[in-house]
């Protein structure tokens, strides 16, 4: 493997300082090469690809089904977010609409998901700025909802439990009281977190006013979720875009002007506990009726007409050895994952495999963010801002 | 020649904008599922982005992705597929340039957005389309001494051995 290049420096005075790959800050493998005047940096150059598995061209070899357990893999964080823009563009594709319970059961553990994300974010983040013990607190509730995860898919993080035209199957009955219990926990060990940072001296100095940016700035950068949110814009695609039904939900989409690190904090902070709210909602408004919808030859029908029912049978056998094959055209869905527009776009030629599908990840277009608030700040505050945009280079890489 | 288009899509604002803009430059319309793509002539594109972005009654000033489709064995082979949205607005546009499989080049968007940079990047990485007036048109995700281009539909999934 050829040497990675390594950007020229701007003058003989400056120092080029490589961050990266295997660097703690960088949550993976990122690589961000910095030029420094002594302590400032003055040019900030992401380096990705290192975690590049081809997950877009490896789905067009396999069967529209077959796919949701790659997506999962994109971004570990927020695996159902991912599972549910998927199974959207999918069921866009064919026209189909999944009933009403599996959308709200949808809504319901994205929402869990958000708060898994964010709570991951905030503990690297504060883990980094130095405050140790709000990492510990993040990941013993993020926990519950890996066991909460656990219990309706059987997995912790690859959950793949949504499918195309509804959910893989009823969450079980221990799911419901498990689910109330953690929303009435969740407010207080938010308030807790908040109490350990949000006025705190040394969180303030390190994060107010480092990393500010502008909407401009967000636009020009291609810039969605949390991040526009923290400069003062109510963009979210939960209200403006409504789907999975989140249009029959009542929620705040918080904003702050400042566009700064304390910022995007208090926005994340804001949208755990809207989360919960909308959880909340979703967990006593549940309707009653199926998970899955009713397309033969489409969705797989329920293991107990297999038994009794010859058609159900050969559906089965259909779907699985030759899927089922969406009309010719193409269609863009984006949903709001926690780290802004997660797209997927989807090209069907009329055959059971994609043609093209197109994952837009929001976390490559935050990593490239770094070159702009970088330069300016000092290495310390690299770690900070870097921290604060929240990306997984599971998904920048695909 | 303005191309034919379907008369339910040439009423659509954005349509009846963009073809008193550059009547040339639109080739065609097509609607699936609510969604509406428009066929564009690559040599405008950045001309057409720029007025889409500015125009005060479209204002499509969010480039939200830029990808491309391959329709290997089909000429033109590649399509440049641009997705647009209007943070005010709140509506969204899908634009496909059609390329010619031995020299895929199209005009880059990095003037406009500067998030396009690694956009376009990866999508000259993968599929080997160049972007004319890229600053930095460099390999984003495979090795920089990597050869042939992965999302092509010639490129085995196996990868050569």
């Amino acid at each position: 493997m050829a040497e990675p290049v390594t950007p020229p420096p701007v003058s003989a005075e400056t120092m080029v300082l490589n961050v990266g790959p295997q660097h703690p800050s960088t949550h993976g493998v990122l690589r961000l090469v910095l030029e420094l005047d002594g302590e400032t940096i003055i040019r900030a150059t992401p380096d990705v690809g290192f975690l590049h598995t081809g997950i877009e061209k490896n789905a067009e070899k396999l069967y529209y089904s077959q796919v949701i357990p790659l997506t999962d893999r994109i971004d570990y964080l927020a695996p159902l977010s991912n599972n549910l823009v998927y199974c959207l563009a999918v069921e866009k594709l064919l026209g189909l609409e999944p009933p009403p319970r599996a959308q709200w059961l949808r809504v319901l553990l994205t929402e869990l998901t958000r708060i898994n994300n964010h709570l991951v974010w905030l503990g690297t983040t504060a883990l980094e700025i130095g405050a140790m013990s709000v990492f510990l607190y993040c990941f013993r509730e993020r926990e519950e909802i890996l066991n909460i995860f656990e219990m309706c898919s059987g997995q912790r993080m690859m959950a793949s439990y949504f499918r195309v035209g509804g959910l893989a199957l009823e969450p079980p009955l221990d799911f419901y009281p498990r689910v109330d219990k953690l929303l009435k926990m969740l407010p207080g060990r938010f308030d807790e977190y908040e109490d350990l940072l949000t006025e705190n001296r040394i969180w303030l100095a390190r994060t107010r006013g480092v990393g500010k940016m502008t909407v401009q700035d967000a636009l020009d950068y291609c810039i969605t979720g949390p991040n526009l949110r923290a400069c003062g814009v109510p963009s979210d695609l939960r209200k403006e875009e409504p789907y999975s039904s989140y249009d029959q939900f009542d929620f705040v989409v918080p904003t702050r002007p400042e566009g700064d690190t304390y910022a995007r904090y208090l926005v994340r902070m804001e949208e755990m506990r809207q989360s919960v709210r909308i959880a909340r909602q979703a967990l006593d408004g549940l309707p009653e009726g199926p998970v899955r919808a009713d397309a033969p030859g489409i969705v797989l029908p329920e293991r107990e007409k297999m038994k009794a029912e010859m058609e159900a049978l050969i559906y089965h056998f259909k779907i699985v050895t030759d899927g089922f094959a969406p009309p010719p055209g193409e269609v863009y869905v984006g949903i709001e994952s926690p780290k802004g527009e997660l797209g997927c776009y989807l090209v069907s030629d009329g055959g059971p495999r994609p043609w093209r599908m197109r994952w837009r990840p929001p976390s490559l277009l935050n990593v490239q963010l770094l070159s702009r608030l970088l330069p300016g700040h000092l290495i310390a505050d690299a770690i900070a801002i870097t921290a604060s945009v929240d990306f997984v280079l599971g998904e920048v890489d695909r | 020649m303005p191309a034919a288009l379907p008369p339910e899509l040439a009423e659509r604002r954005v349509v009846r904008k963009l073809r008193e803009f550059a009547p040339e430059a639109l080739l065609g319309a097509t609607e699936f599922r609510g969604q509406m793509a428009l066929s564009v002539a690559p040599a405008r594109l950045r001309d057409l982005c720029e007025f889409l972005r500015r125009d005060p009654e479209l204002e499509f000033d969010q480039l939200v992705d830029v990808t491309a489709v391959d329709r290997y064995p089909l000429e033109p082979r590649f399509e440049a597929v641009y997705h647009l949205r209007s943070l005010r607005l709140q509506h969204r546009l899908r634009l496909k340039a059609p390329l010619r499989g031995d020299n895929p080049r199209i005009e880059s968007l990095t003037g406009l957005w500067a998030g396009a940079d690694v956009l376009e990047r990866e999508v000259y990485d993968l599929f080997g389309i160049r972007f004319d007036g890229h600053p930095n048109l460099r390999r984003l995700l495979m090795p920089d001494d990597w050869e042939g281009h992965p999302l092509r539909k010639d490129y085995p999934v196996e990868g050569y051995r």
